[in-house]
């Protein structure tokens, strides 16, 4: 059994040892003690029964915790006599609802997006607290931190607390954004959550962000050159793109736009799709992409839409209409002077373009996209030299 | 999360608010409860989830560059008061720049003689973090 198998396990585990009577933070503690112990012996003497070891290694491992404590006999009978309180929702499994309880909780709106992102990670994901420090870059003891206050916030929320499937996308929408840096590959392991809710949901929206995800993760070997450079969009070579993921995309794209219930990822995932569609960059349905701009506008009060907005007006109607949607848009919005920069290049004005992208570089938030600007800059002085 | 460098100059920087003897002037129990209240800070912030790393630095430091072909590199410095001269660094991961600036305010606050806090400056500088996949 792999890893991934090993790690679809967990949240169902840790939902069987709260419906037997356990405390959430005690219960997700004892599952990744058992997580780790499979980790560290299944690879040489691997179960019959994989979901059945690690719940039978979890519930002692709760008892243990609770034993150490001093109320320890209250407790056990307690806990041995309480019957499983069942799950609330029709037509669901148990495990199905415990599962779905448990995104609500790890996603719950009183933690902070960081404490969310790691609490998800580790309680639904079924990381071990080093694989997320490791891919956050951050210590071990500071992530085991975290994590422990991210449940010690949650602790009075009622484990069934009726929850906002939004605040779980958001999560999973901040994961995949991580990108790569860690041994575990945070993309494919929101991919993989967002499969699993939308498997156990009916909501348009979740649909909405596995296509944006997946349409996204479909042009990964192409976003950078061999050397780590980013590619723009414009320039990547499109026999690169991943074609099945592009057309599973879309193809859930489609289902869930079908259903004429209209979200942001919903149509996020569109203009992407609208990307993927095109062979060429010249090819690209601007006019379209700008429609979903303005659809997205509606839906959120985002500027960064607003700024991405302009680059499309700009596509599509020539530089100097993007540069007066640009007009519409705060400058205070990253990105806003690389847009200016490109807009002003398409326009013309080559030398202002090339301080612009100087500016750009220099507000950069990271290394590839302050070298990519450089190297905009680099371009535009050397046009002027010659 | 974003992770910021809290610098601390030995020299450079804006004018010190007090003027301060020098550390190895003050007393054996406020040189220890200086430090002791570093190692405290330093605990807090790994409870809250923040802490990444932080490092004490040597005020002794030579410039070094590359000598040119087949010669040895070329050496420069120690370098006179004036120069900006830094004594170590805290790296924490915090949710928002605002956060980095609270936490840089009371990281200044460490005591002092007499117990008082030493109102040192510190630069905050961003880490570049990593582009983000999801872009237009």
């Amino acid at each position: 059994m792999n890893e991934t198998l090993l790690r679809e396990l967990i949240p169902a585990v840790t939902g069987v040892l709260v419906r037997r009577g356990a405390d959430f933070a005690t219960a997700e503690d004892a599952v990744q003690d058992a997580l780790l112990r499979a980790l560290a012996t299944w690879p040489t003497d691997p179960p019959a029964d994989p979901k059945g070891w690690l719940i039978t290694a979890a519930w002692r491992k709760f008892l243990d915790a609770t034993r150490a404590e001093n109320s320890r006999l209250a407790r056990e009978v307690r806990v041995a006599a309480e019957p499983p309180p069942g799950p609330a929702e029709a037509g669901l499994t148990d495990d199905t609802a415990d599962t779905l309880h448990l995104y609500f909780l790890c996603a719950h709106p009183a933690l902070t997006p960081a404490s969310a992102v790691a609490l998800t990670l580790r309680a639904v994901g079924g990381l071990t607290t080093r694989q997320i420090a490791d891919a956050y870059l951050v210590p071990e003891t500071t992530m085991a931190q975290r994590i422990s206050r991210a449940k010690r916030t949650v602790a009075g929320v009622r484990f069934d607390e009726p929850g906002d499937l939004a605040t779980v996308l958001r999560v999973l929408y901040l994961v995949f954004n991580q990108g790569y840096s860690g041994e575990v590959d945070l993309a494919d392991e929101a991919i993989r959550l967002a499969r699993h809710v939308r498997s156990i949901t009916a909501d348009e929206e979740v649909s909405g962000l596995l296509a944006l995800m997946l349409l996204h993760h479909a042009r990964r070997a192409a976003r950078t050159a061999p050397d780590g450079t980013l590619v723009p969009l414009a320039e990547q070579d499109r026999a690169r793109w991943d074609t099945d993921l592009i057309t599973e995309g879309v193809a859930i794209l489609q289902a869930a736009l079908a259903r004429d219930r209209l979200g942001e990822y919903q149509a996020q995932a569109a203009i992407a799709a609208l990307h993927a569609d095109a062979q060429t960059v010249d090819e690209t349905d601007w006019v379209q992409i700008v429609e979903w701009y303005d659809e997205l506008d509606r839906l959120t009060d985002n500027p960064v839409v607003r700024l991405n907005r302009a680059v499309a007006v700009g596509e599509a109607d020539g530089p100097q209409a993007g540069l007066a949607a640009l007009k519409q848009v705060d400058p205070a919005v990253p990105r806003y002077l690389a847009v200016e920069a490109y807009l002003r290049e398409r326009a013309g004005d080559l030398a202002f373009a090339a301080r612009r992208y100087g500016d750009a570089a220099r507000a950069a938030t990271n290394l590839a996209e302050r070298d990519h600007l450089t190297r905009q800059a680099a371009r535009l002085y050397g046009v002027a030299r010659d | 999360m974003a992770k910021y460098l809290l610098l601390k100059h030995y020299r450079g920087g804006p004018a010190p608010v007090l003027d301060i003897d020098p550390m190895d002037h003050w007393a054996p129990a406020e040189v220890d409860a200086h430090i002791q209240w570093m190692r405290d800070f330093a605990t807090r912030l790994t409870e809250t989830g923040e802490f990444v790393n932080h490092q004490a630095l040597s005020p002794e430091g030579t410039f070094v560059r590359y000598g040119g072909e087949g010669r040895p590199p070329v050496t420069d410095g120690p370098f006179a008061e004036t120069k900006d001269l830094i004594a170590g660094w805290l790296i924490i991961d915090v949710e928002n720049y605002e956060r980095a600036i609270e936490v840089a305010g009371a990281y200044s606050a460490a005591p002092g003689p007499g117990g008082k806090p030493i109102y040192e400056w510190l630069e905050v500088r961003p880490f570049y973090g990593s582009p983000p996949t999801i872009a237009e």
